[in-house]
C-alpha cells in the first residue's frame, strides 16, 4: 500500500543545509497500524509531509498504491497535530467534515451529509454539529479533526503526533477511540508519535527512528493480544518489555551515530 | 428592565450632560462664531428639510456609496490578486505604500486634471483614495493565513476556486475589515473635501456655503449633521461587521479566556 | 560529501502561508530588488504615458519632468520652508494629540466607572470627521497654525484614544491580582503593571496618529491655505503648474513613507523586549 524508498530530505538555510532525513526505507501494508517513534528532532514531521504529499523530498520516493507521490494524493487523509489551526474557524463543526467532500462531485448532497453524521458519531460527536471548533475543548476539536478524515473515505490515514498537546486522560480516550476506527473501518494508519508507551499500546509494529540525519534504526513488531485496552494491555509483562526496548533503542538513537549538519 | 435602564443612563448619561453643559454656556453667547445651541439646534431643524436632504445630501451619500463600493470591489480583488503571488507582493508594496501614503484629499486636484468636476471625478476621487487601505490589508491578509491551514487545504486536495472560497477570504477577513473600515472614514472626508474644493450640490459644499455667507448657525448645523452621518455609518458598518465576522470574534474571546 | 539533487524546498502554492521562519537572506535581498524594480517600473510608466500620447502631458508630465521641478524645489527656500511649517504642525498635533491621549486613555481605563459612563460619547465623537471642523477653523483662526492644529490634533487624538482604552483593557487581570496583593497601590499599578501592558498599544497608536496627523496637516493647509505643503499644492493647482503639483504631491508621499517607517522603527525599538500577543496589527 505505502511504500517509502530510500527518502531522503535537505533543507536548504541560511548559510548551512539540514540534512533532517537521510535515508528512509520501509513498508506499510494495506490494513496497518504502524507507528513510527523518535527522539525529538528527528524529521517525523517531515517524513509525514513527505509522504502526504506536502513536501518534496530531496531525493527517494514515496509510492502509495502502486504510483509515487507528486502531490497530496487522493485516497490519503491526515491529522495534524495542532488542530486549532487545522479546523476552519470560520466553518461549523459539520461544514468542518464536510469540507473535503465538496470537492467530490460524484456525492450527492444527501450522501455528503450521511457520511457527515456518521463519521461524526463514529468519534462520539453527534451532538455538535453546529458548534464551532472554537468552542469546544481541545479533545473534541481533535475529535473532529478525525472525524473529517474518515469522511473522506481514505485509505490511508496519517496521523502527525495527533495527542500530543492534548491531556492525558483524553489522549488514552482517543487512543482507543482510533484502533476502534481501525478496526472497523479497515483503513490503514500511519501514526507518528514521541510517547513511546502509546506508540506500543496502538501499533502492530513500531518504526524507531534514528536522530537526525534520520534512519530506520529498527522495527518491532507488536505481538501484543490484538484486543488492547489501556488498564490490561499496559499492565501485561509483554507490554513492559517492549516498550523498555523501544526506549533503550531510541536512547541509543540519541546517543549514538550523529553525523553532524552538513556545512558549506 | 432594570439592567435596561440602567445600561440607558450609562450610555446617554454624559451625551446629555454636555449638551446641557453646552447649551447652558452659551444660552445668553454673544459671540457671532458660537451662537446658543437654541439657536443651532433651530436652524439645524429649518435648513435640513426634507428637501434639502434630498437636494444635497442625498447626492453626496449616493456619490460616497459608489466610490467606496468601487474602492471594495477593485481592492479585495487586486488585494487577493497580489498577495497570492510572492513575487509579484514584493514587486508592488512599496509603489502601494507610497501610493498609500498620499495624503487622500492631495488626490484631488490631480484627479480633477483628468475628471473636471463633475460626478464621476468625485467617485473618482473618493475610490482612488480610499482603495489604499482596502489594498494593503488585503494583501496583508492573504499572507497571514495559517500554515496549517494551507497545508490541510492541500491534503484535502481542495481545488484553487474551493481554496480561495473557503480558505483564503475567510481567513483574510479580520483584516479586509479593518482596511474597509480605515476607508469608510477616508472616503467620508474625501466626500467632503472634494465638494468643498468644486462642487455646486452636496453636504460639504452647503456647509462651505453657509460658512462663506457667514450663516453661522447653519453652518453649525451642517457640522452636527456630518458629525450625526459620520456616526450613523460608523455604527452601520460595526453593525455588518459583526455579522460577518461574528465567528472571529468567538474565536478571539476564546483564545483570550485560555 | 552527500550529492542531492536540486529539487526545491516546498511544493504547492509559491506564496500563500507564511513562511517567515524560512526566509533567508537571499529571499529578503530578493524582495528588496523586485521591490525597487517596481517603483522603477512605475517611473518609467509615467515617464512613457505622455510621451507615447496615451494620456496628454497637461495631465500627467513625464518622471523627467516631474523629477527636474522636483529638484528645482529642492534648492527653493520658500519650499523647505513650507515642509518646515507642515512638520512643525505635524510635531506639534501629534505631541498633544498623544500626550493628551494618554491621560485621557489611562485616567478612563483606570475606572471602570469612568470608562462605561464616556463609551458612548467617544463612540459618537470619534467617527465624526475631522474635515466637518474646517469651517470652524477658518472662522475662528483664519490661516494661522491654529487652523491646521485644531484638525490635526483633534484627528490624532481619538487614533491614540481608543489604542490606549484597548490597552489598559488588555492587563492580566493575574498580573493586576498580583499587584494588588503586595500592595502597590494606584501609582505601582499604573507603572509596573499596566503601562507595560498597554505599550504596545499606545506605540500603535502613535503610529497610527502618526499618519493621521500627516494627512491633517496637509489637508488642512490644502484646503484652509494655512502655510504648508498643502498650500503650496493648492497654489500650483490654482495657477496650473501640473508638474510643480506633481511633484509636491510625490513629496507629500515621500514624507508619509518616511514618517511610517520612522514610526514603525520607533515601535520596534521600544517593544523589543515585548512580547506582543496581539496578532492583529492595524496598518
Amino acid at each position: 500500500m505505502l511504500e517509502v524508498r530510500g527518502l531522503k530530505k535537505v533543507y536548504e538555510g541560511r548559510q548551512r543545509r539540514v540534512e533532517a532525513i537521510r535515508n528512509l526505507t520501509f513498508t506499510v501494508d494495506a490494513g496497518d497500524l504502524v507507528c513510527l517513534v523518535g527522539p525529538s528532532g528527528c524529521g517525523k514531521t517531515t517524513l509525514l509531509k513527505c509522504i502526504a504529499g506536502l513536501l518534496a523530498p530531496t531525493a527517494g520516493a514515496v509510492w502509495f498504491g502502486g504510483r509515487p507521490v507528486t502531490g497530496p494524493p487522493e485516497g490519503m487523509a491526515v491529522v495534524f497535530q495542532e488542530y486549532g489551526r487545522s479546523l476552519f474557524p470560520w466553518l461549523t463543526v459539520r461544514a468542518n467534515v464536510e469540507l473535503p467532500l465538496r470537492r467530490r462531485r460524484k456525492l450527492r448532497r444527501a450522501e455528503r451529509a450521511r457520511l457527515v453524521e456518521e463519521a461524526l458519531a463514529a468519534v462520539g460527536l453527534a451532538d455538535v454539529h453546529h458548534a464551532y471548533p472554537w468552542q469546544l475543548s481541545g479533545g473534541m476539536q481533535q475529535r473532529v479533526a478525525i472525524a473529517r478524515a474518515i469522511a473522506y473515505q481514505p485509505q490511508v490515514l496519517l496521523m502527525d503526533e495527533p495527542f500530543a498537546a492534548v491531556d492525558a486522560q483524553t489522549r488514552a480516550e482517543l487512543e482507543d477511540l482510533i484502533r476502534d476506527l481501525w478496526r472497523r473501518l479497515g483503513v490503514t494508519v500511519l501514526f507518528v508519535t514521541h510517547d513511546i508507551d502509546e506508540a506500543v499500546y496502538l501499533g502492530q509494529r513500531v518504526i524507531i527512528l534514528s536522530a537526525s540525519p534520520t534512519v530506520v534504526a529498527e522495527q518491532v513488531t507488536v505481538d501484543l493480544p490484538a484486543q488492547r485496552d489501556q488498564l490490561h494491555t499496559r499492565a501485561l509483562p509483554r507490554f513492559a518489555e517492549l516498550r523498555g526496548h523501544v526506549y533503550e533503542q531510541i536512547q541509543l538513537a540519541k546517543r549514538g551515530t550523529r553525523v553532524p549538519a552538513v556545512t558549506g | 428592565m432594570r439592567g435596561v435602564l440602567r445600561r440607558a443612563g450609562l450610555a446617554l448619561g454624559l451625551p446629555i450632560a454636555l449638551l446641557a453643559v453646552w447649551w447652558i454656556s452659551t444660552e445668553d453667547s454673544q459671540n457671532f462664531y458660537l451662537p446658543p445651541l437654541r439657536t443651532i439646534l433651530r436652524a439645524f431643524v429649518e435648513t435640513w428639510t426634507l428637501d434639502r436632504l434630498r437636494a444635497d445630501v442625498a447626492p453626496s451619500l449616493a456619490r460616497l456609496a459608489a466610490g467606496y463600493a468601487l474602492a471594495g470591489i477593485v481592492g479585495v480583488t487586486l488585494g487577493l490578486l497580489i498577495g497570492s503571488f510572492r513575487w509579484i507582493r514584493a514587486l508592488l508594496e512599496p509603489v502601494l505604500e507610497f501610493f498609500r501614503a498620499i495624503p487622500p484629499p492631495v488626490l484631488v486636484p490631480i484627479i480633477m486634471l483628468f475628471a473636471g468636476i463633475d460626478h464621476t471625478m468625485k467617485i473618482v476621487v473618493i475610490a482612488v483614495g480610499a482603495i489604499w487601505p482596502i489594498l494593503l490589508n488585503t494583501v496583508e491578509g492573504v499572507r497571514s493565513v495559517d500554515e496549517v491551514l494551507v497545508d490541510t487545504s492541500r491534503a484535502f486536495r481542495l481545488g484553487p476556486v474551493a481554496r480561495l472560497r473557503y480558505l483564503i477570504v475567510p481567513a483574510a477577513s479580520p483584516q479586509i475589515v479593518t482596511g474597509l473600515r480605515q476607508a469608510l472614514s477616508i472616503s467620508i472626508i474625501l466626500m467632503v473635501i472634494s465638494e468643498m474644493f468644486a462642487s455646486s450640490n452636496g453636504l460639504g459644499f452647503t456647509i462651505i456655503e453657509f460658512q462663506r455667507s457667514y450663516a453661522i448657525p447653519e453652518m453649525w448645523s451642517g457640522i452636527l449633521l456630518l458629525g450625526l452621518i459620520g456616526f450613523l455609518l460608523s455604527v452601520l458598518f460595526r453593525v455588518v461587521e459583526n455579522r460577518v465576522l461574528a465567528w472571529y470574534h468567538g474565536l478571539r474571546r476564546a483564545q483570550r479566556s485560555s | 560529501m552527500t550529492v542531492t539533487t536540486n529539487r526545491p524546498a516546498d511544493t504547492g502554492d509559491p506564496a500563500v502561508g507564511g513562511a517567515g521562519s524560512r526566509v533567508g537572506d537571499s529571499r529578503r535581498l530578493r524582495g528588496a530588488v523586485l521591490g525597487v524594480t517596481g517603483l522603477a517600473m512605475l517611473m518609467l510608466v509615467v515617464e512613457l504615458l505622455p510621451h507615447t500620447g496615451v494620456v496628454h502631458e497637461q495631465y500627467l508630465p513625464p518622471t523627467s519632468r516631474i523629477l527636474a521641478v522636483l529638484v528645482d524645489q529642492l534648492g527653493s527656500v520658500e519650499f523647505w520652508v513650507a515642509v518646515g511649517e507642515t512638520l512643525r504642525a505635524w510635531a506639534i498635533g501629534l505631541a498633544i494629540a498623544v500626550v493628551a491621549g494618554v491621560l485621557v486613555g489611562m485616567v478612563i481605563g483606570l475606572v471602570p466607572a469612568l470608562r462605561a459612563l464616556t463609551a458612548s460619547t467617544i463612540e459618537f465623537l470619534r467617527p465624526i470627521p475631522s474635515v466637518a471642523l474646517i469651517p470652524l477653523a477658518v472662522l475662528l483662526y483664519g490661516t494661522e497654525l491654529r487652523s491646521t492644529l485644531l484638525l490635526v490634533v483633534y484627528a490624532s487624538f481619538w487614533q491614540v484614544l481608543v489604542q490606549v482604552l484597548y490597552g489598559v483593557q488588555d492587563v492580566d487581570p493575574v498580573a493586576a491580582d498580583t499587584a494588588r496583593s503586595y500592595r502597590l497601590g494606584v501609582w505601582g499599578r499604573v507603572r509596573y503593571v499596566v503601562w507595560p501592558t498597554a505599550l504596545p498599544y499606545v506605540m500603535t497608536g502613535v503610529r497610527l496618529a502618526a499618519s493621521v496627523a500627516l494627512v491633517l496637516a496637509i489637508t488642512a493647509q490644502l484646503v484652509i491655505g494655512s502655510p504648508g505643503l498643502g498650500a503650496l499644492i493648492a497654489r500650483a493647482q490654482a495657477s496650473n503648474a501640473i508638474p510643480l503639483l506633481y511633484a509636491l504631491v510625490v513629496v507629500a508621499g515621500v514624507l508619509g513613507v518616511v514618517i511610517n517607517l520612522v514610526a514603525r522603527a520607533a515601535e520596534r525599538r521600544v517593544l523589543a523586549w515585548h512580547i506582543s500577543v496581539r496578532r492583529e496589527v492595524p496598518r
